[in-house]
């Protein structure tokens, strides 16, 4: 928020991992594009310029009778709009948004709008991404000042196609689609205008036509398309006012249900190919591990098996399906060595945070005021405070697949990643060809969540090797076992929260916190306190850890939101009404607050057992505040009743697909605050599949979520992820009202049994 | 060795070893993909499919025990003339599917739990509905079970 003194959490740019070396793909999420500015001079002339990247995305997209604006959308004959998004839609619902988003400003017909998925070529970086990300790392002054060229030139030499932190909207949506979609409008209008003989004044839009009232007289778009397409677009077209949408705002139903529904979705999973073979994996149970030796022959021996493939960490079986290179690959017994991890645990890791934090040399520090000196200030009560919480896997539930087809000297791959064009340049690497020479068809995805970031994916690695050593094509499937053993974990992390209280409020706070470098991103801090100080300490272990659905708003908000619960206690105030009094009148906080308090009926009596929990995070530009009502069943485990959300995104684009977001969010935060955790034994993950590694069910799920919007017109902001971060305080908080029991360490469990 | 059942009305035959589950035989045999590998381990219900009308787990029966059996997919659901079965109507009306890799096997156990039911109480569904579901539709995948069965859709989100 713009008045709060603090507004970015410490970002640690140089957090030195302590025993490998930094992964930086996680990082290009939020902050590569800062480092690209550096290099984005160095690379101009060597990459195509816009113009030149506006043609080859033509020529992969427009056929004949069909004609390109820009790179996003065209227009054919028959006034069919296709649009084309840079974003994957793994079910965000992102792509249906998108159109609605263009086709409201063009005007068109919604019936006659598709939406693809953009082709992975270089034409098609996201440039609207790069600008969207710009302010936050250079400066709202620097990033106004650059020419669309160069923010163009910056995104395709990252190259930029990702769909992460809750963008597709706020940027893509708010920067590209809507602009291209009222610039082809004003072009089609002068096309008419021309055409007619008539001033463009006098002409309106509808429906994707052109009319003009006076004379009766009406051109269609696909009419319009080929001399519309001639004309230069204005890069700063007048957009329409809310009152005028027609699209935008509406519960438009999404167009890729059906297909799911009948089983006719094909996902990365599912694709095939003549003589294509399966392939499963082991890799190194312990990450940093290598395979020291493998006996072929067990395998071998098994139906159907064909090849055993090493790699230097894994141990792959070729078969004709993948229930023979699954009995293929448990036949073997590969030697793995455990990269010198053998001592990493989970209490380890804890320890080791601790000491960290004891040690007090931060990797970052963000805030103002002087903390030190309002928790030694007279008459004041200071209270402290530790929290825990674990690596979380992904749990997406589609398991990772990726076909890929090594022919003359090309690498053809499939399946679904969030972001198709760094798929190529990693697959590139790893199979030591040029970019050039791989090509990659996105496909939809049974979930991401973080999981699919192409710099963290080994499965790209893994086929572009495998498809070298196979003269056919070969589907690489991990088993979940393998999934869950091997992820890009959210971050384990230790918290020590320390405040001070003077008359009733907070004088100082202090937030020190213990994770990985890695999973780092934008946590404003919405209270209004005199001094503030959040210090990150960088801890790398073994695993790679990663960004996870809302990234690190769901361990700073697990802190800070149960620990402005143990404060309101400590001051002797209903945890609600606390929070007012550190929240600005007037903000858009304060009426999130105020309108999921009303709407959960905050405040009135409870049945004998039952907690009320509040939290509110803002994350990804959104304010999303929760109440969860929930008790605790005999076994000591939580059972939520009920659960509220209230949400300010600024505009709400297609509110049917908003809430179901909110509602997922709601229902994947409280999952994983429930019972989820990756432990780790002698550095090795403990958790194999589902029966140890829990998620929530349907009957332990909130029977509805109450989810409201407040379109209070701020700049827009994410969806996807932003309604997970409150979940798990408003639960942790609600239990500690039911039994007076404080819960500082996720997962709850059976923490909360009497 | 060669196995004859029937899937979605029509014989076929899988020449799969006997320990093959009924999953793998569908997917990679049969190439019908709609039935998914989530868990193989009969965790999750992505590979629901119905035989002889009971809902299973595909991913732990093996082919050797279907042998002679009948076995519905979610591609066997809609009738002959390409209408949806009221489930997935309703489905699409609630908007359920996220990213939908799991929606296959929800289905299949929501339409086993009305064949056997009626209309199913929330309790009933809490209890049959055990499937995961990662991108949280939960809310939504009750409200469609209610609507497709005529009950009000008072449990659906706001």
């Amino acid at each position: 928020m713009a008045d709060n003194p603090n507004p970015d959490l410490d970002l640690p740019e140089a957090a030195v991992p302590a025993e490998k070396p930094k992964k930086k793909g996680v990082k290009r999420r939020i902050f590569l594009i800062g480092s690209a500015l550096v290099v984005g001079g160095g690379l101009f002339g060597v990459w195509f310029t816009d113009s030149s990247a506006k043609a080859k995305a033509k020529s992969l997209t427009v056929g004949e009778g069909e004609h390109g604006f820009q790179t996003w959308m065209k227009i054919a004959e028959n006034d069919t709009v296709t649009v084309y998004s840079p974003h994957i839609d793994f079910g965000q619902g992102s792509h249906t948004a998108l159109g609605q988003m263009l086709a409201d400003e063009l005007d068109a017909s919604w019936d006659k709008v598709k939406i693809e998925q953009a082709p992975a070529d270089m034409s098609f970086a996201n440039v609207a991404l790069a600008k969207g990300f710009l302010p936050s790392m250079a400066g709202e002054t620097l990033a106004g000042l650059l020419p669309d060229a160069v923010v163009g030139i910056m995104a395709r030499s990252m190259p930029l196609m990702i769909t992460g932190g809750s963008s597709a909207i706020r940027f893509t949506g708010e920067l590209a689609m809507r602009k291209t979609g009222a610039a082809v409008r004003a072009a089609l209008i002068a096309e008419a205008a021309d055409r007619l003989g008539v001033p463009e004044s006098e002409l309106a839009t509808a429906d994707s036509t052109v009319t003009h009232a006076k004379s009766g007289k009406s051109l269609r778009y696909g009419e319009l398309a080929a001399g519309a397409a001639e004309r230069s677009l204005s890069s700063d077209p007048v957009l329409k006012t809310r009152d005028q949408w027609k699209l935008i705002g509406k519960p438009i139903v999404r167009r890729d249900i059906p297909a799911k529904v009948d089983g006719s979705a094909v996902y990365g999973i599912d694709f095939t190919l003549p003589e294509m073979r399966v392939a499963t994996i082991a890799a190194a149970p312990v990450r940093g591990g290598k395979l020291e030796s493998v006996d072929e022959a067990p395998a071998l021996a098994v139906k159907g098996v064909e090849k055993v493939v090493k790699l230097p960490d894994a141990v792959i079986v070729v078969a004709k399906g993948y229930w023979q290179a699954h009995k293929g690959l448990a036949a073997l017994a590969p030697k793995f060595s455990d990269g010198g991890h053998a001592a990493v645990s989970t209490p380890a890791i804890y320890g080791a945070q601790a000491k960290l934090i004891a040690a007090g040399k931060a990797d970052n520090e963000g805030g103002s005021g002087d903390v030190d000196a309002a928790f030694g200030a007279a008459g004041v009560k200071v209270v402290e405070a530790e929290y825990r919480v674990p690596f979380l896997h992904h749990a997406m539930m589609e398991p990772f697949a990726l076909t890929g087809h090594f022919k003359d000297g090309t690498l053809t791959l499939w399946g679904g990643m969030q972001d198709p064009l760094t798929t190529r340049t990693k697959a590139a690497k790893a199979a030591g060809i040029d970019v050039d020479k791989v090509v990659f068809h996105p496909m939809i995805m049974g979930g991401g969540f973080g999981r699919r970031f192409p710099d963290l994916v080994e499965i790209i690695d893994q086929v572009a090797l495998l498809a070298k050593e196979v003269p056919y094509p070969v589907k690489l499937v991990w088993s979940r076992e393998e999934e869950l053993r091997h992820g890009t974990y959210r971050p384990q992390s230790l918290a020590k929260l320390k405040a001070s209280l003077k008359d009733g409020k907070i004088s100082g706070m202090r937030i020190d916190y213990a994770q990985s470098g890695n999973a780092d991103g934008e946590v404003p801090f919405v209270y209004n306190l005199p001094a503030t100080s959040r210090r990150h300490f960088a801890y790398q272990s073994n695993q790679i850890d990663g960004p996870w659905r809302s990234v690190n708003a769901t361990q700073l908000g697990f802190y800070t939101e149960s620990f402005m619960d143990e404060l309101a206690e400590a001051a002797g105030e209903d945890p609600y009404q606390f929070r007012r009094k550190h929240l600005p009148e007037g903000s858009r906080h304060l009426a999130v607050l105020d309108a999921v308090a009303k709407r959960s009926g905050w405040g009135t009596p409870l049945p004998e057992g039952v907690g009320r929990g509040i939290a509110i995070v803002e994350s990804f530009g959104t304010v999303v505040a929760e109440v969860i009502e929930a008790t605790v069943k005999e076994d000591g485990s939580p059972k939520v009743l009920k659960a509220f959300a209230v949400v300010d995104c600024g505009t709400t684009v297609n509110p049917l697909n908003a809430e179901a977001q909110i509602m997922g969010g709601v229902v994947m935060g409280l999952s994983s605050a429930i019972g989820e955790q990756v432990t780790l034994d002698k550095g090795a993950v403990v958790q194999s599949n589902f029966g140890d590694y829990p998620l929530l069910k349907l009957a332990d799920a909130p029977p509805a979520v109450d989810v409201h919007f407040i379109d209070s017109g701020a700049k827009t902001g994410g969806i996807g992820e932003p309604g997970l971060p409150p979940a798990s305080p408003a639960l942790a908080n609600a239990l500690a009202m039911a039994t007076g029991k404080r819960i500082r360490n996720l997962p709850l469990l059976t923490q909360a049994k009497a | 060795m060669a196995i004859a059942f029937t899937v979605n009305g029509k014989p076929v035959s899988v020449e799969a070893e006997a320990d093959t589950p009924l999953l793998w035989a569908l997917r990679d045999d049969l190439g019908m993909t709609g039935t998914k590998f989530g868990c193989g381990i009969a965790a999750c219900g992505a590979c629901s499919v119905h035989v002889d009308g009971a809902v299973t787990r595909s991913c732990s029966v093996p082919i050797s025990d279907i042998a002679g059996r009948s076995v519905t997919t979610i591609e066997g659901l809609k009738a002959a003339d390409g209408t949806l079965h009221k489930v997935q109507q309703a489905w699409i009306e609630a908007q359920v599917p996220q990213c939908g890799y799991c929606q296959s096997g929800q289905i299949m156990a929501a339409v086993a739990l009305i064949e056997k039911v009626g209309s199913p109480s929330d309790d009933q569904i809490d209890e049959a509905m055990t499937n995961l579901c990662r991108c949280g539709t939960y809310p939504r995948i009750r409200k469609a079970i209610l609507a497709a069965t005529g009950a009000a859709a008072q449990a659906g989100e706001a």
